[in-house]
């Protein structure tokens, strides 16, 4: 029943819970961008690993634009932090 | 024999994947909490997208398309990840955040001495 594809998913949504932690805690904006970061890269081998588990292919089209979502929206994220605006 | 490879890498990168989040939550400086960041978060999906893409070729059911799709997911991410780590650590800096150097009253002592010898 507990096959590996279940264990790795159980693993990563420990580390996403943890990183979720940080980006509550974390004392300065930085702390809390690359936690963000870090929950979007887990966000998206999760998303994977579930189209696997439930035989959905269309999981991983999902994951495609969420990667390239986080990657940007991180991107923005610092290019307002730094200068206050999004111009 | 090979799904057998393909779990022992899938396990090996929800390793990784755990125990970088752990790094992140349990260092004690930002510029700390970069390097599991972005070191064992990237082996950790390129391993769980290698075993997960193995685990799909070697169904009876396996597709190119979804392999294609894995190989993509795994580049992005491994070309994004680095990436978006430095550009929060090279903002970091430019915002002048100091980095971290030992216990509190250490620090003074130190900053001092090098005040001292630049004298």
């Amino acid at each position: 029943m507990l096959n590996a594809e279940l264990i790795t998913a159980l693993l990563v949504i420990g580390g996403a819970f943890l990183a979720l932690l940080r980006a509550v805690k974390g004392p300065t904006t930085f702390d809390r961008v690359l936690a963000v970061n870090v929950f979007g890269t887990k966000t998206v081998v999760l998303l994977a690993l579930l189209g696997y588990i439930g035989d959905r292919t269309g999981f991983l089209d999902i994951a495609v634009l969420y990667a390239l979502v986080n990657f940007l929206g991180t991107i923005a994220l610092l290019k307002f932090v730094e200068t206050r605006r999004l111009g | 024999m090979l799904e057998y490879v393909a779990d022992a890498l899938m396990i090996l990168g929800g390793f990784f994947a755990f125990s970088g989040s752990l790094g992140i939550l349990r260092l004690p400086d930002f510029y700390s909490r970069l390097h599991p960041s972005g070191t064992s978060d990237t082996l950790g999906q390129l391993l769980i997208l290698g075993g997960l893409s193995l685990k799909v070729i070697f169904d009876s059911s396996g597709d190119g398309l979804s392999v294609g799709k894995l190989v993509a997911i795994s580049l992005l991410l491994f070309v994004t990840t680095p990436a978006s780590t430095h550009a929060i650590s090279r903002v970091a800096q430019l915002s002048g955040l100091k980095p971290w150097t030992g216990a509190d009253s250490k620090e003074a002592d130190f900053s001092q001495k090098e005040e001292d010898t630049n004298e």
